[in-house]
């Protein structure tokens, strides 16, 4: 952050993505309906399926799954005349530690999904739709399954939409527990039958993508926004948010907080009104150590940055990434290296094994930490750690890698002083990092 | 033969639903696991058969997933979260509440087959920690004496209900029935409900309930 920055605008709540969490039978399609639920699909169906991938252009709509590439510029570089199908891939693989967003928007509101699948999907040219869905995911996988049931019961997937002439089949898939398939190519693999492993870009999947089609992997909120943008318009859309960082967001928040939750906020909200107004401060007689502000994969933040805007630049110019607005808080309980130890552990299970940098590398980062953690740390180590990280940094395929020395990088940069007293101390200083279970304020 | 008439009439429409048989990979084994309460040596044959690919080819992508089983799971696999914000909630505690509680190593299957525990990572309900799932149902801010007493019901066959049972979740009544579901079939036959792992008699320890 430049030193001479005032804070961004506190801004209002709003209750767009949000709008029917609150309703307890919107998952069902009567009363979904009810709630205008498929109002954009009259809306979209009266444009050329080219005029709405120019209004989601023109919107700003940035894709929600971490990466925050423009979606209209997305689907506008689809390959075109290829004589093959055109494929939309929802990913539903929600598994960025911290990240619970997509899982309670299927859970309460899973008929967005499906319009928003028959709204993109229709413009961008494509019959045929996949949801991939994360296996754990026992309820939302209930409620999407049903919703689409319903969808074709009603004539709002299939053939001739609504009298439009559009045909649309949605097929639903599982994953099978692996982190790695929400990467999108690891998802196309997963999707093929094959081990989730990313695959080397170009080819883009908008040129070759789902069996070597023309495709589109997009995440839950992205799909579920559009709808949106279609009855609502352009200049509704960039009334929230920034410029660069246009529109409602959902930003979940867990950890050391007394509300822990999904709340969504036109991009930009500071950190601060998230975590300490939102989501009411960190527990009881602690203070705010460390935050992540998109999940474990990027680089921790400090209570110095609770001014940061949450939108990519404001993110960004703090040194961090929004990635999937997943913010992690930490109080003055938690032992830096001990929450490293647990990211690390979790990239050296989850590494794919495809690239010998982040394959090998998590794992000797996940002893090192170990080690330091059990009082038998060395002088070396913390120099051994950054070293490891600038050979996983950029020298993989996919992002699992960068995103694994997130929290290592971030955690010597604002701690060091932590990891030195771990090997001069002979072990972790924090005995009491773990605080009891359940103890969570209840909600008011 | 590690799948029915039944189910392999099911298979057969699993693969009808993709443009190339391969996508129904997981599918399959999911199918497989439904019927076999793991991924067995044999079901991996006939997935391998049902695709037109190599055994290897069909271990390689089940032994790739974490959700395949490579021994008979319990009739209720309970899954507790060790990613950090569940980890600061006390997971650990609960892990070890149950592993006592039920005798058994993490991983293990208690004696008489009713019970499973694992450790995986986020299962996405971090607002919910400490998480613990009873076949991919969320039963949330689960501390380690809510635990204990959730699988005390279990190994009991009762299934308390879910976090979100009021909003309409519930959970499934075998860790096959579940398969079943992920298999992407629907409501799971009747005959898979009681369904529990075959008992592992060279196995230490399983304290049943």
């Amino acid at each position: 952050m430049s030193a001479d920055a005032s804070p961004p605008p506190r801004v209002e709540p709003v209750s767009v993505l949000t709008s029917r969490w609150r309703e307890p039978r919107a998952h069902d399609l009567d009363r979904y309906l009810e709630l205008d639920g498929y109002a954009s699909l009259d809306a979209a169906f009266e444009r050329a399926p080219g005029d709405l991938v120019q209004l989601v252009k023109d919107s700003g709509l940035r894709g929600r799954g971490g990466a925050g590439f423009p979606t209209g510029m997305k689907w506008g570089f689809l390959a075109k005349g290829t004589g093959r199908p055109t494929y939309l891939v929802v990913n539903a693989d929600e598994s960025e530690p911290g990240t619970f967003k997509d899982m309670e928007l299927l859970e309460r509101d899973p008929h967005a999904l499906v319009e928003g699948i028959v709204v993109s999907s229709y413009a961008i040219g494509c019959t045929q739709a996949y949801v991939y869905l994360r296996g754990e995911a026992g309820f939302a996988g209930r409620r999407v399954a049903r919703a689409i049931e319903q969808a074709y019961d009603r004539g709002l997937l299939g053939r001739d939409i609504r009298g439009s002439g559009f045909d649309l089949e949605v097929v639903y898939h599982r994953g099978a527990g692996a982190y790695i398939c929400g990467e999108e190519t690891a998802l196309l693999s997963s999707l093929e039958g094959e081990r989730g492993q990313p695959r080397l870009r170009p080819p883009f999947p908008a040129v070759e993508g789902l069996y070597t089609a023309p495709t589109t992997v997009n995440n839950v909120e992205t799909i579920a926004t559009v709808p949106w943008i279609v009855r609502h318009g352009v200049d509704w859309f960039r009334s929230m948010g920034t410029e660069r960082s246009p529109g409602p967001k959902l930003y979940s928040v867990s950890g050391e907080v007394r509300r822990p939750g999904n709340y969504e906020f036109p991009m930009g909200v500071t950190a601060r009104q998230l975590i300490m107004e939102a989501a009411g401060g960190t527990d009881e007689g602690t203070r705010l150590k460390a935050w992540t502000p998109g999940g474990s994969s990027t680089p921790m933040l400090t209570a110095e940055h609770l001014d940061t805007a949450m939108d990519f630049e404001g993110v960004q110019a703090a040194g961090s990434l929004l990635g999937t607005a997943a913010v992690i808080v930490l109080s003055d309980r938690q032992c830096i290296v001990r929450a490293c130890l647990n990211f690390t552990r979790f990239y050296a299970h989850e590494s794919c094994g495809k690239c010998t940098p982040c394959r090998e590398g998590t794992d000797w980062m996940r002893k090192i930490l170990q080690r330091l953690e059990a009082g038998q740390g060395r002088e070396e180590d913390t120099g051994t750690l950054k070293d490891i990280c600038d050979g996983i940094f950029g020298r993989s395929f996919c992002a699992l890698g960068d995103g694994a020395t997130s929290p290592i990088y971030s955690a010597l940069k604002y701690f060091r002083a932590e990891f030195d007293e771990h090997v001069r101390g002979g072990g972790c200083p924090y005995p009491g990092a773990r605080v009891p279970a359940g103890a969570h304020q209840e909600l008011p | 033969m590690p799948l029915s008439q039944e189910a392999l009439e099911q298979a057969r429409k699993l693969i009808a639903r993709y443009p190339r048989p391969r996508s129904a990979m997981l599918p399959l084994l999911f199918l497989v696991q439904a019927e076999e309460g793991y991924v067995s040596p044999a079901g991996v044959a006939e997935v391998a058969r049902l695709l037109g690919v190599t055994r290897a080819e069909v271990g390689a992508v089940a032994t790739f997933y974490t959700m395949f089983h490579r021994r008979p799971a319990g009739r209720y696999v309970l899954s507790v979260c060790r990613t950090l914000p569940c980890r600061m909630r006390g997971s650990d505690e609960v892990t070890g509440a149950l592993l006592e509680r039920c005798g058994i190593e993490l991983g293990g299957t208690t004696a008489d087959g009713m019970v499973t525990v694992e450790e995986v990572e986020c299962l996405a309900a971090c607002d919910g920690a400490p998480v613990l799932q009873v076949n991919y149902e969320n039963y949330e801010r689960t501390g380690p004496q809510e635990a204990v007493h959730l699988v005390e019901a279990l190994l009991q066959d009762e299934v308390p209900p879910p976090t979100f049972a009021a909003d309409g979740a519930v959970t499934e009544p075998s860790s096959a029935a579940a398969s079943w579901r992920l298999a992407g079939l629907g409501d799971p036959p009747a005959r898979l409900s009681a369904r529990t792992a075959p008992g592992e008699p060279d196995r230490a320890g399983g304290a049943s309930g």
